[in-house]
């Protein structure tokens, strides 16, 4: 019997119409940068330039902000919340309507599955505009007091991880609350926030209300040191975040950080083993490990441990590793020679600490940045890759003897942005959902996501909360 | 899993072992199925996928109103799917009530394609054990290559393994060589745990293949339910060595369908498991739209129904 | 040669710090003199050093697993205690805040009342909380998710340097209510109902090291916890340079300690929820609903 190939199965890329350079957008309209250097992104999937994108140097984040601030007092923070939430509705629909597209433009710039970016981001991205529509009328029942008000102009610097689904946890929000915003993505990924910038227009959003600006790390730092700015919301890692929080001291301005994560995904002997196999893989493997709750430290049960590792190569060897726009890729491109090179050094000193590391076999591409789904066995708490975000495909996997140990592992940690669960034992969960100093706790699941389900961290995961009713309240005065 | 022999040597062993089993989330179980959904089989891999699946359906006529005639025609379409496209390969067995297998069984003769029976009062199952073994007796006598026997629901939702197990394992001997597939009746058993359970009891008894559905119920078999099932004959295998079939039967009546099951069972029992030896669809409609497609897929156009014959 | 009509004389205090439900002396050896508004000597004050904001952080953390895992109901409970015992001494409590802030007694006898009200206000907080602003969130998908406050960790509170027991207890409170534990640097000029609030809470209820109280400079002591890597949050309330406040949220950052900022206080105003939910994480819990 032949075996069963899947034929490729690319997704088009006729949908999406990327220009060869594109400006600031600054004010209602795209705008040359004064001073700062254009720079190219690239697919990493295949190393081909996509575009080449201006850099925001200090004089544009200041155009930016000012910007900002004039909407927020002319036109944005006095409009009733009636006209702020059909501006949001506007949003939502349009990115429902243009949603092929931009899952399309996203996989290419990221390099994640079109799979995940169609069937996970962009719906979230919607759902999102669309959740924080509904609250824009509403805020005094947002338990933020009976006269809640906007802060002002807000600085958000999102990552490069879920390009798109950050922008709208940051921007939806923020709009709801009577905000303006200036809105920098990563620089290895601005194209979909570029065509967001596009659906501001075709929504005939007020100008200035959102301005989105590129560049690096220095563009950003700019625009959350701005005088001009109230608020600062960041994605990101934890120590460009405390940096953030160093260059805030004695402002007055507002900061919600939402940083990084190594979360435990913690496996007893009683779990409903398929689906636990399922959610390891989910938890460590979705969007290539770039995820900041990844379940990057397995902890199983010493008692099921021969059994579940089994279960999980035999799973990972079916992974599909390849074309972002391939519709049955399960795992893409890392995003940049930068983060693959800290994956394979962080990967290597997990080698030479001893662990052991296996991957299934896999052909990866010859162009572009590839890492194959990796696991190491043998881990123990004092290793680098048990301790440290790799932010990528690869899962430390350690072992306990008893709910206690599992947690004591599981907490001993400077992060706590998520953990996992998985057992039968419905008393069990509850107890250990108590236990675990982390925001987010998924019990018999993992890397789930909703607007109206608050997210973030606990200690250096960061603080404030994105989603929900309490993402409001990071937008709010109080 | 070394013990296998043993957790059947008694009622209580085996309760215990079935009640052992690992759970299964619902909520999970169907989110990886809606994955594999997912997968796009274009081109090659349609065409292998549809001809496999056209070798993989057990063309089934199961109706009060089925009559020799009736059965005569459902062969010759069996031997000859699309009379327009010689190259359309065979289907795995024609599949009747027990007093058509005889009919059956002479126009199938020299084609390889196997006559299945239903028996053991199907599809309810609700008679005496001496009932269902002599039914079981007269299909095969009749020439059955195939039975396909319904487990006991009442007895399994009430706990009594024993007797389930008991009932398929004289089925099993009254069959004889005649491959025994085990219908748990998925949609009377509701839970996925007990979809495992019911898995593990008949493979335990003896069982070829399980398979989902009578088609009398509703819901008949799903992506789910046949991930679940196809998990257990993957786990089975681990333990044992030995192969046992899945057969998704009822409610699958587009190419489409077809091959999100043969995805999932790709990725999840293994390549092994693509061979009608070990995976079957019961179906009827099914047949003409994976010769439409696979029309489509050869000559570039749509196809109508009017092309394709009716039985 | 005693005289028989003298006043009797006067017992000097030397006063401790408060630590993990003892109260020892500074490690430093360290005193100072406290006197009261006028400048007259009231008592001497232990001056801790940054080895006792070491001990009083260890002993908090020691103490954060009991604290924070008794049910609200219980820890509810325990601050009404603390207000039942405040009020037993309510004459000392007044008379120290006349002396440490230079009122006359009548005119303490108000911000006393008004601190134990406001215990027993953050008491009766400690079973609603989670119900306001807690949630169980809609989730599009089959999922039961719902979100749970809980306590920060071990916090830091530089308490005010003014009003020393109405200010204190309005930091201190709603800290603990949730289940927190604090370690509090005094007011440094006016630090005796502090020391006083200490013996309450050795005397009622709150199991040690839930609050560490230590006597001395937040100047000097601020930049040790501020900096410390096992302190989940710091109040800046006490901090009154903006320079220092600021190098102080600096070092903050470290670890990401959730930092509430110096800002002008009316204390009897109604407090509102804002210190209540500093020092609250919220955490989302998600699972499957199937058969």
């Amino acid at each position: 019997m032949s075996r069963f190939e899947y034929a490729p199965a690319p997704e088009s890329r006729a949908i999406v119409d990327i220009k060869s350079s594109y400006g600031l957008f600054v004010n209602g309209a795209f705008v040359e940068a004064t001073d700062g250097k254009p720079f190219k992104t690239v697919s990493p999937a295949s190393e081909e330039v996509l575009a080449e994108v201006s850099e925001a140097g200090p004089a544009d984040v200041d155009k930016a902000v000012r910007a900002a601030r004039r909407a927020y007092e002319k036109v944005w923070g006095p409009m009733a919340g009636r006209d702020r939430a059909k501006y949001l509705f506007r949003i939502a629909r349009l990115i429902q309507e243009r949603s092929r597209e931009l899952a399309v433009l996203e996989s290419l710039d990221n390099g994640k599955p079109i799979r995940e970016s169609r069937d996970v981001d962009l719906p979230l991205v919607a759902a999102h505009f669309f959740y924080y529509a509904g609250w824009a009328d509403k805020l005094e029942y947002a338990g933020a007091g009976p006269d809640p008000r906007p802060l002002g102009v807000a600085a958000q610097v999102i990552p490069w991880n879920f390009p798109l689904m950050m922008l709208a946890w940051k921007i939806a929000p923020a709009l709801a609350a009577g905000n303006t915003v200036v809105l920098k993505p990563a620089e290895t990924t601005p194209l979909t926030a570029l065509a967001f910038a596009e659906i501001c227009q075709q929504a005939d959003l007020p100008p200035g209300v959102v301005n989105i600006i590129t560049g690096a790390g220095r563009t950003g730092q700019a625009l959350v040191e701005h005088e001009g700015v109230d608020k600062v919301a960041f994605t990101g890692s934890t120590a460009v975040g405390r940096s953030i929080a160093r260059s805030v001291a004695g402002t007055d301005k507002k900061v919600t950080l939402e940083l990084g994560g190594k979360a435990a995904n913690i496996v007893f002997e009683d779990a409903p083993i398929d689906q636990t196999v399922e959610g390891i893989v989910n938890g460590i493997f979705f969007n290539q490990g770039h995820v900041c709750c990844a379940g990057s430290r397995l902890l199983v049960q010493e008692s099921v441990y021969d059994e579940v590792l089994a279960r999980l190569k035999r799973r990972m060897s079916t992974l599909r590793v390849g074309d972002p726009l391939d519709k049955n890729t399960d795992i893409g491109a890392i995003n940049s020679a930068e983060q693959l090179a800290r994956i394979r050094e962080l990967s290597q000193v997990g080698e030479d600490e001893g662990a052991e590391r296996w991957s299934p076999e896999c052909e990866l591409p010859a162009q572009g940045f590839w890492f194959p789904p990796t696991v190491f066995t043998g881990v123990s708490q004092a290793h680098r890759i048990a301790r440290e975000e790799i932010f990528g495909p690869v899962l430390s996997v350690l072992t306990f003897r008893t709910p206690a140990e599992a947690v004591e592992k599981a907490n001993n940690t400077p992060f706590g942005l998520s953990a996992g669960v998985w057992t039968d034992k419905g008393s069990r969960i509850l107890w250990m959902a108590n236990q675990l100093r982390a925001g987010v706790v998924w019990a018999n699941t993992f890397n789930r996501f909703d607007p109206s389900s608050p997210f973030g961290g606990y200690k250096e995961s960061g603080y404030g909360r994105e989603g929900g009713r309490h993402g409001l309240e990071a937008y709010l005065a109080h | 899993m070394d013990s296998l022999a043993d957790v059947t040597s008694s009622e209580d062993r085996l309760r215990r072992f079935l009640l052992g089993l690992p759970g299964v989330d619902q909520v999970g179980a169907e989110a990886r199925a809606a994955t594999l959904s997912t997968r796009s089989i274009k081109t090659t891999a349609k065409a292998y996928a549809l001809d496999l699946a056209i070798q993989m359906i057990d063309l089934t006529t199961l109706e009060g109103q089925d009559t020799p005639g009736k059965v005569r025609a459902l062969c010759a379409k069996a031997r000859r799917p699309d009379p327009a496209d010689p190259t359309a390969p065979q289907v795995a067995a024609v599949c009747v009530y027990p007093d058509l297998v005889a009919t059956a069984k002479y126009e199938l003769r020299g084609s390889g394609i196997n006559v299945a029976s239903v028996a053991t009062a199907f599809p309810s199952g609700r008679s005496s054990l001496a009932i269902k073994v002599q039914d079981t007796k007269d299909a095969v006598a009749a020439g059955a290559d195939e039975v396909d026997m319904v487990i006991d629901r009442g007895a399994f939702l009430s706990g009594r393994y024993g007797l389930v197990f008991d009932e398929i394992a004289a089925i099993r001997d009254a069959a004889g060589d005649a491959h025994l597939k085990v219908i748990l009746e998925t949609g009377e058993l509701v839970t996925y745990d007990n979809v495992r359970r019911a898995s593990w009891l008949a493979m335990l008894a003896g069982a070829d293949f399980i398979k989902t559905s009578t088609g009398k119920v509703s819901p008949a078999a799903t992506l789910p339910v046949t991930l679940v099932m196809l998990e257990a004959v993957r786990d089975y295998h681990e333990a044992t060595g030995l192969h046992i079939g899945v057969k998704s039967a009822g409610g699958i009546r587009t190419a489409k369908d077809a091959i999100k099951y043969l995805v999932t069972v790709n990725e999840t029992a293994g390549p092994d498991w693509l061979d009608p030896e070990l995976f079957r669809f019961g179906a009827s409609s099914l047949l003409n739209d994976l010769l439409m497609q696979r029309t489509k897929l050869a000559t570039g156009h749509y196809p109508g129904p009017d092309y394709f014959t009716l039985d | 040669m005693p005289t028989k009509d003298s006043a009797r004389l006067d017992i000097r205090k030397t006063y401790k710090l408060y630590v993990g439900g003892a109260f020892p002396r500074s490690e430093s050896g360290r005193s100072y003199v406290v006197n009261d508004a006028k400048g007259k000597f009231l008592a001497n004050a232990s001056l801790a050093s940054r080895k006792d904001a070491r001990d009083a952080v260890v002993a908090a953390r020691k103490a954060f697993g009991g604290w924070s895992a008794r049910t609200a109901y219980n820890r509810g409970q325990v601050l009404y205690r603390i207000a039942e015992v405040m009020e037993g001494r309510h004459d000392q409590f007044s008379a120290e805040v006349a002396a440490a802030e230079g009122l006359s007694v009548a005119k303490a006898r108000p911000l006393v009342d008004a601190a134990i009200d406001r215990w027993v206000w953050y008491a009766g907080w400690a079973d609603k909380l989670a119900q306001v602003v807690g949630s169980s969130n809609p989730v599009a998908g089959p999922y039961f998710d719902f979100s749970v406050p809980e306590a920060t960790g071990v916090v830091a509170l530089l308490a005010p340097q003014d009003s020393s027991l109405l200010g204190l207890t309005s930091v201190l409170a709603p800290a603990i209510v949730s289940g927190n534990t604090a370690v509090v640097v005094t007011s440094f000029e006016r630090p005796i109902p502090a020391i006083t609030l200490g013996e309450v809470m050795a005397t009622s209820d709150v199991p040690g090291g839930v609050v560490n109280i230590l006597t001395g400079s937040a100047s000097e002591i601020g930049p040790w916890l501020a900096s410390h890597l096992d302190v989940n949050a710091i109040d800046l309330c006490g901090v009154e340079d903006p320079d220092e406040a600021r190098d102080l949220e600096a070092a903050a950052a470290e670890n990401l300690k959730r930092v509430r900022r110096p800002a002008a206080e009316d204390w009897l105003e109604s407090p509102g929820l804002s210190r209540l939910t500093q020092y609250l994480e919220l955490k989302t819990v998600w699972h499957p609903i199937g058969v």
